[in-house]
């Protein structure tokens, strides 16, 4: 349809089409009570401009005490060495690499849902991409830890860097662990740009809002890096125009990047690791951790600050079925490693199987099954996905299952290696229990500042979603709906 | 002469008023004026005769630039400045250096992206005789805006003031420049 001649949709594009009447399927409604434009900015900003909330203080106070574990058990092992956490041969990469993969995971989903929803016009992202991108940012940061301080002198962590060094030698570029390296830097910075981009309109409007309350300090904050944003359309022309490249380009990046995650196991020849289904397997596991984690996160939200018009059933049950998706893809996948293994008849494939779901970590393994693969099938009923607080049960679960996932496939593979007189079985130190714990500490501190600092949801997008954001008096139909607004009589 | 001002500010409650009016600005052949929404009006570019919008052109720039710093990279470093042996393998190959010159290739096209919007959109600009407008505030909230620009060549301070009347905007008003 023509945009600029709304006169248009009330005449038929075809007369086949009038004749077949295509069915009119209505648009889900993405903000509930029919809300203004105002309404938005109020409510938005009343989050960040009202008084601190008691609950935040507990939780920024309980948040903080967590995340000096992490400081703590780094510390520790600065001041010591390495060899403070559990790794002892053959089990020379755990629950460093576990964190970090868990970590990564968790982030690729708000990746997901800023970018790929974004291509795929699924317009029900809109609410929650801001914060699924703040939490993509912070799990970056919490992944990082682990392979920074798992070098061991951190201090020459640079080294992994093609920078000139006084060695005079150049990084391996035939690494994974180097693809690695460029992988994750290039995905925290991208995501950083990205939600940066999209923050830019909400930050002159917050800039504006300070202004008129008369907080002069606040206001030339925000506006300092709303750079100037006056909602010109010739601007947004440009900008809308950026945020679909980056989209674009955020989609096989962030494939790639738990891609490259996926080759620093499957490109080994270990058994177990040496899998050319990792890679879709792991982009599948890393999305579905991630949903996990955006439902753990937004569901509390939305009941503190009462944001169901805006996070409506209709979000719940999008990101539901994503995780039932995802679960079941990853549960395929663990079944068919298993068929290859016998398939391939090779006995040390084969072995390294049935240990993993028999063997000394057959806890694990089990834990792994029953949250990753049992735990989504409860997303089928349409009564579990309408339970919010259970919902945030099964989320709790799923983050579980992934952490066990990448746990089971790392420590099982290298704990029964090619010779049983190096076999060994891997129990973490302290140090690490202490490092990984406060993690959650780092992440939560981090969302919390988020959350109270910047507007959590996108205005401008919310805006554009809604019925009255329409110029062609379409209400809630749009430009997909051609044949429907034909039919129409 | 008074200062000249910088140009006519005009308001628009609706979505839909202010796509009709600037379809009727663009009609009438002003070419320096403006749009002022609170989100991107879909189809508003079309309304107000824009072009195509140059930032794919940078992008594109940066992104050929990436690839080309990841395979230099990996070929100087392994195969020119300190050619070393690792497991038996080329010095230098596409295919191993492919991985970081991908990332890179994103990298890049992020930067050139970004970087191309602000240099089209004249940003950062921390002072804009518009954001000195009383009401502007209103513009990044419910309300929506068209400026014209008194340097258009057909802008005439009674006639444009006419022109945004007929077009149904309300509460016209004089920019300070």
């Amino acid at each position: 349809m023509a945009h600029a001649e709304p006169a248009e949709s009330v005449t038929p594009a075809h007369p086949l089409l009038l004749e077949v009447k295509p069915a009119v399927l209505p648009r889900a409604i993405l903000v509930e009570n029919n809300r203004s434009f105002s309404w938005i900015t109020e409510k938005i900003c009343n989050i960040i401009e009202g008084k601190t909330p008691t609950w935040w203080w507990v939780c920024f106070i309980v948040a903080c005490f967590v995340a000096s574990f992490t400081v703590a058990g780094i510390t520790y092992l600065i001041a010591t060495g390495v060899g403070v956490w559990g790794h002892a041969n053959p089990v020379n990469w755990a629950w460093d690499i576990v964190n970090f993969v868990f970590w990564i995971g968790i982030g690729h989903a708000g990746t997901l849902i800023s970018a790929i929803l974004c291509l795929l016009r699924q317009k029900w992202r809109t609410s929650i991409n801001r914060a699924a991108e703040a939490m993509t940012i912070f799990a970056v940061v919490c992944a990082a830890i682990f392979p920074v301080f798992h070098v061991g002198r951190v201090w020459y962590a640079w080294y992994l860097f093609p920078i000139p060094n006084s060695n005079v030698i150049w990084q391996n570029f035939r690494s994974p662990l180097e693809w690695d390296v460029f992988a994750v830097s290039t995905y925290g910075t991208v995501s950083v740009l990205f939600w940066y981009v999209g923050l830019i309109p909400d930050l002159a409007v917050l800039r504006d809002r300070f202004l008129t309350a008369g907080n002069k300090f606040r206001s030339f904050l925000y506006g300092l890096f709303a750079m100037g944003w006056r909602g010109s359309n010739r601007h947004w022309s440009n900008y809308e125009m950026a945020y679909l490249i980056l989209a674009g380009i955020s989609t096989p990046l962030v494939l790639s990047v738990h891609t490259i995650v996926s080759f620093d196991f499957a490109v080994s020849l270990l058994p177990g690791w040496h899998t050319t289904i990792f890679p879709p397997y792991f982009v599948a596991g890393a999305i579905f951790s991630g949903f996990g984690m955006v439902l753990t996160l937004m569901l509390p939200l939305r009941a503190l600050y009462g944001l169901q018009d805006l996070i409506t059933q209709y979000h719940i049950d999008c990101m539901c079925k994503i995780t039932l998706a995802t679960g079941t893809i990853v549960g395929y996948a663990y079944g068919i490693e298993f068929f290859i293994a016998w398939y391939s008849a090779n006995p040390y494939e084969g072995f390294a199987f049935v240990n993993r779901a028999f063997g000394h970590y057959a806890w694990a393994y089990w834990i792994m099954i029953s949250c990753n693969v049992i735990t989504p099938q409860f997303f089928w009923f349409k009564k579990v996905r309408q339970n919010t607080a259970f919902v945030w049960i099964l989320s709790i679960f799923v983050n579980v299952g992934m952490w066990f996932e990448r746990f089971v496939i790392i420590v099982t593979s290298l704990a029964r290696d090619f010779l049983p007189s190096s076999w060994g079985y891997y129990s973490p130190s302290i140090v690490e229990i202490f490092t990984f714990f406060g993690t959650f500490g780092v992440f939560s501190v981090l969302f919390l500042l988020f959350i109270r600092f910047l507007p959590i949801m996108p205005m401008a997008e919310l805006k554009a979603v809604t019925p009255q954001a329409d110029v062609h008096g379409h209400g809630l139909a749009g430009h997909g709906d051609t044949a429907a607004q034909v039919a129409k009589p | 002469m008074a200062a000249q001002p910088y140009g006519l500010i005009a308001t628009f409650t609706t979505a839909p008023e202010l796509y009709h009016a600037a379809e009727k600005i663009r009609d009438a052949g002003y070419r320096h004026w403006d749009c002022i929404t609170p989100f991107p009006v879909h189809g508003l570019d079309k309304a107000m005769g824009l072009a195509r919008s140059k930032v794919p052109r940078i992008s594109l720039i940066g992104g050929i630039l990436g690839f080309c710093t990841g395979m230099s990279l990996i070929w100087w470093t392994g195969a020119w400045d300190y050619p070393l042996i690792v497991g038996g393998k080329p010095y230098f190959s596409p295919m191993f250096a492919f991985p970081v010159s991908y990332e890179l290739t994103i990298l890049f096209t992020a930067f050139a992206t970004i970087i191309g919007m602000f240099v089209l959109n004249g940003l950062p600009m921390h002072y804009h005789p518009v954001l000195k407008y009383d009401q502007i505030r209103r513009g990044m909230d419910d309300t929506f805006f068209i400026v014209i620009e008194a340097r258009d060549p057909r802008f005439n301070l009674a006639n444009t003031k006419a022109l945004l009347q007929q077009a149904g905007g309300a509460a016209i008003t004089e920019l300070e420049n």
